[in-house]
């Protein structure tokens, strides 16, 4: 959270305390004006304004709070600080960084009233300029460039809020060196100092010049997204299921795997141990694409379900703010928001604690805009300063009873492009990643389909269509099936389920914990599905020559299909496969 | 301290009064009634001039001469490792005939949240000594892992089973010397019959030294309910963070605790959310359930168990749902499986342990673990469905290799679930029993175990039994 801001306006003074809302008397502020609490200093935002009270909605827990304690008002919005520092860092909900709070109260427990800068002001940057004096340079601009982790250079750029739309200003004065994220290190002749440090109110989006239509894949290592429902860099998707399916692990294994430059993972209510687990990991894992930590690539914010829920409403803003300052910079950004719901949950109590007028299931009737303002500061833009960058933002959601007709994940489906189902059933089998490959559907398909033809083969598109068409037969099948019984089928309809069986236990299937499987190139993804193509071509060529069904599927070189994935060496592997295959199946007839 | 004989209102739970000093939110309140009885509450909302205060033993007795004492502080709870072995009320008063608690300390009993940062990530086995669990669900320290029930159901046996067995393998390196298991049981509103079983059961197996119970019982009042297990916690939390006790917490039944907020809420006139459960049940759960947990630095451990019975069975009732969100796994108590007689009658099917991977393979429990457990479930799995196809078209009907799952699944059921509530499994001897069950399976069909473990744990003669005879028939 945002430090410097400290000119007090006029003091209130409570009137009324209710959970995590607070009126205020006497308060002379506007809407969304930070402000501190009760004599422990507690930070709140104004979210009400009537007559001459106030209402505000606070950060911390409000036990012990007292009428007629002060409320200060800082006067400034809610706002992030954005400077080298941000990756590999951990947050609460208003950027306050855990590690220092754990070391300024000295406990395990998160104490009240304490704040903390949300970038270390003391730490030195060696900062090395890319603009000479007597350059021109518009907002936005780059003037020089800080290593901010072995993965990323920071770029240090002249604040969008410094100059207007379209002004350039001359640089007077640039210095290589190192410094402090408050210091200048460079000057405008309009009198603009440059600080590392820059400022953005969260609920405001970063300006751009446009946005575009997104064309590059956000390769996740993940067969079923990147075979059957890519999403584009830039893109937005979300990821509805109920409670054991497999929401977090899937949020994990993108925030791990997906080629994105940097990744922001926003924890918004959800457990203690699992943010843990990603502080736990991702310093130790590799970033699949440099070989570096994960974490150098990294900003965590956590607010846990037992934080206090109004830093749980403000968290997802924290970071796609923090996401859009890296875009600036030309990156692709990748933000995980784990959970939607918990969040609109957030909105919801807040509320109803304003007495606002309810809208569907108690959720307060402006869910559907936040939820639409939210995924739309997504996409893949041209930047102020030229540059283009990207934000994926990618959603879980968490409907109550696994029911996806509830309006958090109905508002969702209206905004997002991809919808990744996860399935109760699935997950009951222990089939993983348990997305349903008959829900689930990704609208970026067509115009990301040039790529992979490009980078991976050009009949990407049509090996997709051909698994999506044995998956749908199945799925029709399978109703007789529940029926009569498998044998009660014709024999090539009996072989039709077999090679789906292949689909669904070898490609859609992927263990996440296991080291080779956890992550699968597009390259090994199109190999598989060619691989069970193969079985398929030559097992129906096998029926057709009159070999009985049983000693199709008795084959012992097929079953090694659902081991391809977990090969290192897979290129070789699956050649050998398929002519064992080939072989086996001609053998027969 | 001021006494004020102004209340204004009392409807429900609730009285309203008016003051001329600054209440704080949250405060604890006497209130003493015309007859000399003293009755606690907690300020619930605090304005200018009023004040909504809750009272945990009900407002019978209270009239507007009542006089109301606020005692400026949060509600606390005195603990001293002296509880063990303690029985007290859902207030925290004993009620076992015992001396008075002489407090080391008086915490407060809304916990803060534990910093992420400092948590430790969960990963030391616990044995329960139940297949059903160690096998396919496994438990580990400082997870919170509830039992999904209904009425009627022998919940309460299984979590008395696992009370009694559990143990922590201790570490190898032999640093771990003070590190003791400790039992806290808080009970909200159960019948004083559950109780008493519960008391036996712990006299019966002196499992009551190593513990603490709280009991809110059925009749007693359900505003109570909701900081008893904040009690039940913040007791918790002092022997494992302070006295370095891996505290293994039962709470029973959240159902009341759950039907205690809502009855608040209605009282409060505040806008309902689903089933007429506050907007807030999520957040309030979380702050009970995710006290849960390992601090890193310290030795001990808070693992929680909370039993609730679902409504109507159904899983997706608020209450159930809102709990599976924030627990890490559910374990479900399954009616038809207790009609069939099976002890634990535990489906693992739709059960889950989320850190259960973490927590179990080589170095924590056996190097197999992981794959004989995927394994199961998905042949579990497989057997279950075909089963509701043999009511339609018989066994008859269906393949040589439908026929084994079925068989399997016949097994896992008699042989892998029901092992009594007397039985304390080994995992050694559940593992075991799991391969034997595997083995049942041709080798081919095991497509989730390393080809290194079937090699070695894979019972050869077992699986080959039909191909044998279907081989020297032939001859």
């Amino acid at each position: 959270m945002s430090q410097t801001a400290q000119s007090v306006r006029e003091d209130g003074v409570i009137a009324s305390v209710s959970g995590p809302v607070v009126v205020a008397r006497d308060l002379d502020a506007r809407m969304n004006d930070v402000v501190y609490v009760g004599d422990e200093g507690l930070m709140g935002e104004v979210i009400e304004i009537e007559g001459d009270t106030t209402t505000i909605q606070v950060y911390e827990e409000t036990s012990g709070i007292a009428p007629g304690e002060p409320v200060e008002n800082t006067g400034e919005p809610l706002s992030v600080d954005l400077g080298p520092g941000l990756l590999d860092t951990i947050y609460d909900g208003v950027q306050r960084p855990l590690d220092v709070l754990e070391d300024k109260m000295g406990s395990p427990y998160l104490d009240r009233g304490v704040d903390a800068p949300g970038i270390e002001l003391d730490t030195e940057w060696e900062f090395e300029p890319t603009v000479e004096e007597g350059d021109e340079v518009g907002r936005g601009d780059e003037v020089g460039i800080v290593e901010e982790t072995v993965t990323i250079d920071h770029k240090v750029m002249v604040p969008p809020d410094a100059l207007d739309e379209g002004e350039t200003a001359e640089i007077v004065s640039v210095e290589s060196g190192s410094f402090t994220v408050e210091e200048t290190v460079a000057e405008l002749d309009n009198g603009v100092e440059i600080q590392m440090r820059q400022e953005w109110p969260v609920r405001e989006a970063r300006p751009t010049v446009e946005k575009k239509t997104p064309r590059t894949p956000l390769v996740s290592g993940q067969r079923i997204l990147d075979g059957l429902f890519p999403i584009a860099k830039g893109g937005t998707a979300a990821i509805p299921g109920p409670f054991g399916s497999g929401k977090t692990v899937t949020q994990h294994q993108l925030a791990k795997y997906a080629d994105a430059d940097i990744i922001i993972y926003v924890g918004c209510g959800e457990r203690g141990n699992e943010m843990t687990e990603v502080i736990d990991d991702f310093p130790e894992l590799e970033d699949p694409s440099t070989g570096n930590p994960l974490m150098a690539r990294t900003s965590l914010i956590a607010n846990t379900s037992n934080m206090p829920v109004a830093a749980r409403e403000s968290c997802v803003y924290t970071g796609i703010t923090i996401a859009e300052f890296y875009r600036d910079m030309g990156y692709d950004v990748a933000l995980m928001a784990d959970s939607t719901s918990r969040w609109a949950e957030a909105m919801r109590e807040i509320s109803s604690r304003l007495e606002e007028m309810p809208g569907e299931e108690g959720y307060p009737a402006y869910l559907a805009a936040r939820l639409s303002q939210f995924y739309e500061r997504a996409g893949y833009f041209e930047n102020v300063n030229g540059t283009e960058g990207s934000v994926s933002a990618i959603g879980a959601v968490s409907p109550p009873g696994g029911d996806f007709s509830e309006p958090v994940t109905q508002n969702t489906l209206r905004i997002v492009k991809t919808f990744w189902a996860l399935d109760a059933d699935l997950a009951e089998r222990r089939h993983f990643p348990s997305i349903n490959w008959n829900e689930s559907y990704s609208l970026y398909k067509d115009q990301l389909d040039p790529w992979f033809e490009s980078e991976v083969s050009d009949d990407w598109a049509e090996k997709r269509q051909w698994a999506v068409d044995i998956l749908d037969e199945e799925a029709e099948l399978q109703e007789i099936v529940q029926l009569v019984g498998k044998d009660a089928l014709p024999e090539d309809q009996q072989l039709t389920l077999e090679v789906a069986r292949y689909l669904r236990e070898a490609y859609l299937q992927q263990n996440a914990f296991h080291p080779v499987d956890t992550y699968c190139p597009p390259e090994k993804t199109y190999l598989m599905l060619t691989t069970i193509e193969t079985f398929h071509d030559e097992a129906f060529d096998a029926l057709e020559a009159g070999v009985p069904i049983e000693e199709i599927v008795d084959t012992d070189s097929a079953p090694q299909i659902n081991r391809i994935g977990v090969q290192e060496d897979y290129v070789e592997y699956v050649d050998e496969l398929k002519s064992e295959i080939t072989e086996e199946l001609r053998s027969l007839y | 301290m001021k006494e004020y004989q102004t209340i204004t209102e009392i409807s429900g739970p609730l009285v309203f009064a008016e003051v001329d000093e600054a209440i704080g939110y949250d405060e604890i309140v006497e209130i003493e009634t015309a007859q000399g009885e003293t009755l606690r509450g907690q300020v619930l909302e605090s304005s200018d001039g009023v004040v909504a205060i809750q009272v945990f033993e009900g407002t019978s007795g209270i009239d507007q001469h009542a006089s109301v004492r606020f005692l400026g502080e949060t509600m606390k709870m005195p603990v001293t490792e002296d509880l063990l072995g303690r029985v007290l009320d859902g207030s925290g008063r004993p009620i076992d005939g015992g001396p008075d608690i002489v407090p080391e300390e008086r915490q407060d009993i809304v916990g803060a949240a534990i910093n992420p940062y400092s948590r430790e990530y969960p990963e030391e086995f616990i044995e329960t000594g139940v297949s059903a669990i160690d096998g396919m669900n496994t438990l580990v320290r400082g997870q919170k892992l509830p039992i999904f029930s209904s009425s009627g159901q022998p919940h309460s046996e299984l979590a008395m089973q696992i009370a009694r067995q559990a143990s922590v393998p201790e570490e190898e390196d032999g640093e771990g010397e003070g590190s003791e298991f400790a039992v806290i049981f808080g009970a909200m509103g159960i019948t004083a019959e559950e109780a008493n079983e519960f008391m036996e059961d712990f006299e019966r197996t002196g499992a009551l030294e190593r513990s603490v119970v709280f009991m809110n019982l059925a009749d007693d009042p359900a505003v109570e309910r909701t900081v008893t297990p904040r009690m039940v916690l913040t007791t918790a939390e002092y022997l494992a963070f302070e006295k370095d006790y891996h505290v293994l917490v039962i709470l029973t039944d959240m159902t009341n605790y759950c039907e205690a907020l809502r009855e608040i809420g209605a009282a409060r006139e505040e806008v309902p959310g689903r089933r007429g459960y506050p907007g807030y049940m999520y957040t309030d759960l979380a702050q009970l359930y995710e006290r849960a947990g390992r601090i890193q630095g310290r030795e001990g451990s808070v693992t929680q168990i909370p039993i609730l019975t679902m409504p109507g069975d159904d899983d997706t009732h608020p209450i159930p749902d809102l709990t599976g969100y924030i627990t890490e796994g559910q374990i479900y108590v399954d009616p038809d499986l207790n009609s069939q007689g099976l002890q634990p009658p535990v489906n693992v099917l739709p059960s889950l342990s989320r850190l259960m991977d973490d927590g179990i393979g080589e170095g924590l429990t056996r190097e197999d673990h992981a794959d004989v457990s995927d394994q199961m479930y998905a042949a579990y799995a497989e057997g279950e469905d075909l089963r509701d196809l043999v009511n339609i078209v018989g066994r008859e009907a269906l393949s040589e290799r439908d026929n084994k799952y079925l068989d399997f699944a016949d097994r896992f059921e008699a042989e892998f679930i029901d092992q009594g509530f007397e039985t304390n499994r080994a995992l050694e001897e559940t593992l075991d029993i799991g391969w034997e069950l595997l083995s049942m399976l041709p080798k081919e069909e095991l497509n989730r175990v390393d080809e290194e473990f079937i090699e070695t744990y894979y019972h050869e003669d077992a699986s080959d039994a039909d191909n044998t005879e279907a081989e020297a028939t032939a001859d």
